[in-house]
């Protein structure tokens, strides 16, 4: 098995977030953390439940297991059962998000979606966070408009940050982020100034390799047609 | 009735909730109609698409209650981002849960619902109309006080419906169209074509017969209604129509040429 790409370490670093999460709702946004939870799924999270994006949950075979629509999401997101990857405009280093708008939200600068569901995802369950170009303009010290609540406001639980750079955490002290992982051929230098907050970085090692048999299922079983190196 | 019928129930200065969610399902015929009136001053509730960006590019909407607008595979909806940066539009922003459980209290005929959805985010800091409680439990919890979200007249779009107002919906989520009729004072549907009740059995469960005629006031015959949204199982989004829509935001001879050939179709 050849060496895992950029994006085959960011799947894997995404479908690591679920690890030991259980029988409970796994809503990932976008190409790569979907594969991820897939993969976790796959692998060693056989109990996640995964829909299809609509309102099927879907098993590891692809056989409908259940129906979910919106409502039955939003009655689960509140009763704690989910853990949801979603995107983030900007983030700061306690993990607040923002995909609301930037600039002052009574006249933005630039309308973004609104605040969706971050509010309450955040509050109410484990939420991951997937930015796939790492820079100061998303980590930065102050988020325009707080979405989805970070440690310092009460969040139920910011897990990790997987960027195109690396994997963060909040296992510290007081909840800010650290650097855990370094994705190979990225230095913790490179990382470090392409966050707009100081990061903790002591503890940081290399992502470690995906493994042949999760780059297998990855490769000829998830994503054959290799979207995951287009996203 | 015609959704000119409709737009006819529609006064200045109401407030029209719409159903679907972003672009899925949306009453595109009845807001057509809507856009092609007279009519000012709208507060718009919606899972918003392209109604919202349409209705706030063409001047009708003062004000928009949301928890995001998008059109899906066009995740921003440009005429939107255009009517909130320049300031064009009132905008009541809320998380997703925290509307449903505004047109829910207002379906119930209750002044709030309690939530944690909200709190500590922005969402309070920018609404001074947002209160808290305090559960009056042993928990002492404060919780955010969903204020109700009562609607002059709701407008939805459903695959069928029966001369009487029952209707039938056939794709995998109603999304939250029944709440839409349940928190308005008056309630119209389109739908895609009109059947005789007892066709309704063949077509699909009785699970598919949510919005029945003690929710319904009028009823819309629309053959692709909801175009160019998606109304699966009947039709999928039209992608090259929409891409065509969002094109033309920010050049209004390119939107005004858009849309007489749109509400013409």
């Amino acid at each position: 098995m050849s060496d895992a790409t950029r994006a085959e370490m960011c799947v894997a670093a995404c479908a690591e977030a679920f690890r030991g999460d259980g029988e409970i709702l796994a809503s990932a946004m976008g190409v790569i953390p979907m594969l991820g939870a897939r993969l976790a799924r796959a692998t060693f999270a056989r109990d996640l439940l995964i829909s299809d994006g609509e309102a099927t949950l879907l098993d590891e075979d692809g056989v409908a297991e259940g129906w979910i629509p919106f409502r039955t999401v939003f009655d689960t997101l509140w009763a704690g059962r989910r853990h949801v990857m979603m995107g983030a405009s900007q983030i700061d280093r306690f993990g607040n998000q923002n995909i609301a708008c930037i600039g002052d939200w009574q006249k933005p600068k630039a309308q973004l979606l609104g605040v969706r569901g971050a509010p309450g995802n955040t509050i109410n369950h484990a939420t991951s966070y997937w930015v796939p170009n790492h820079s100061p303009r998303v980590f930065v010290d102050r988020v325009d408009f707080v979405s989805g609540i970070g440690w310092d406001r009460g969040a139920a639980e910011i897990r990790v940050v997987v960027s195109n750079l690396g994997v963060f955490d909040f296992d510290t002290p007081d909840n800010a982020m650290r650097l855990r992982w370094f994705h190979p051929d990225v230095t913790v230098e490179e990382i470090a100034a392409a966050t707009g907050f100081p990061l903790s970085v002591e503890d940081a090692s290399e992502t470690p390799s995906p493994g042949d048999e999760a780059l297998r299922v990855l490769r000829e079983v998830l994503d054959p047609s290799d979207t995951r190196d287009a996203a | 009735m015609t959704a000119d019928d409709v737009v006819a129930e529609i006064d200045d200065g109401m407030t029209v909730g719409i159903g679907g969610w972003a672009s899925r399902r949306k009453p595109m015929a009845l807001v057509k109609a809507l856009l092609r009136s007279d009519r000012k001053d709208l507060t718009i509730v919606s899972y918003g698409g392209p109604d919202v960006g349409m209705l706030c590019a063409s001047g009708k909407a003062r004000k928009v209650v949301y928890g995001f607008v998008s059109m899906d595979t066009i995740p921003l909806e440009p005429h939107f981002r255009i009517a909130r940066q320049t300031a064009a539009i009132d905008a009541v922003e809320l998380d997703e849960g925290m509307f449903q459980w505004g047109l829910y209290a207002a379906a119930l005929r209750l002044p709030f619902l309690p939530t944690r959805a909200g709190l500590r985010s922005d969402v309070m800091a920018i609404n001074s109309q947002l209160r808290t409680v305090i559960s009056p439990y042993d928990d002492g919890e404060e919780l955010v006080a969903v204020p109700a979200i009562d609607l002059d007249v709701a407008l939805v779009h459903l695959n069928r419906a029966d001369a009487r107002g029952n209707t039938q919906f056939l794709g995998p989520d109603l999304y939250f169209d029944d709440l839409f009729c349940m928190a308005a004072a008056r309630r119209f549907v389109s739908c895609e074509r009109v059947v005789a009740t007892d066709e309704f059995a063949a077509a699909g469960s009785i699970h598919t017969l949510r919005i029945h005629r003690g929710l319904v006031d009028g009823v819309v015959e629309a053959p692709g209604g909801a175009r160019f949204t998606s109304c699966v199982p009947d039709y999928d989004r039209d992608e090259n129509l929409q891409a065509e829509y969002a094109a033309t935001a920010g050049d209004p001879d390119a939107y005004g040429r858009f849309m007489e050939r749109y509400l013409n179709e």
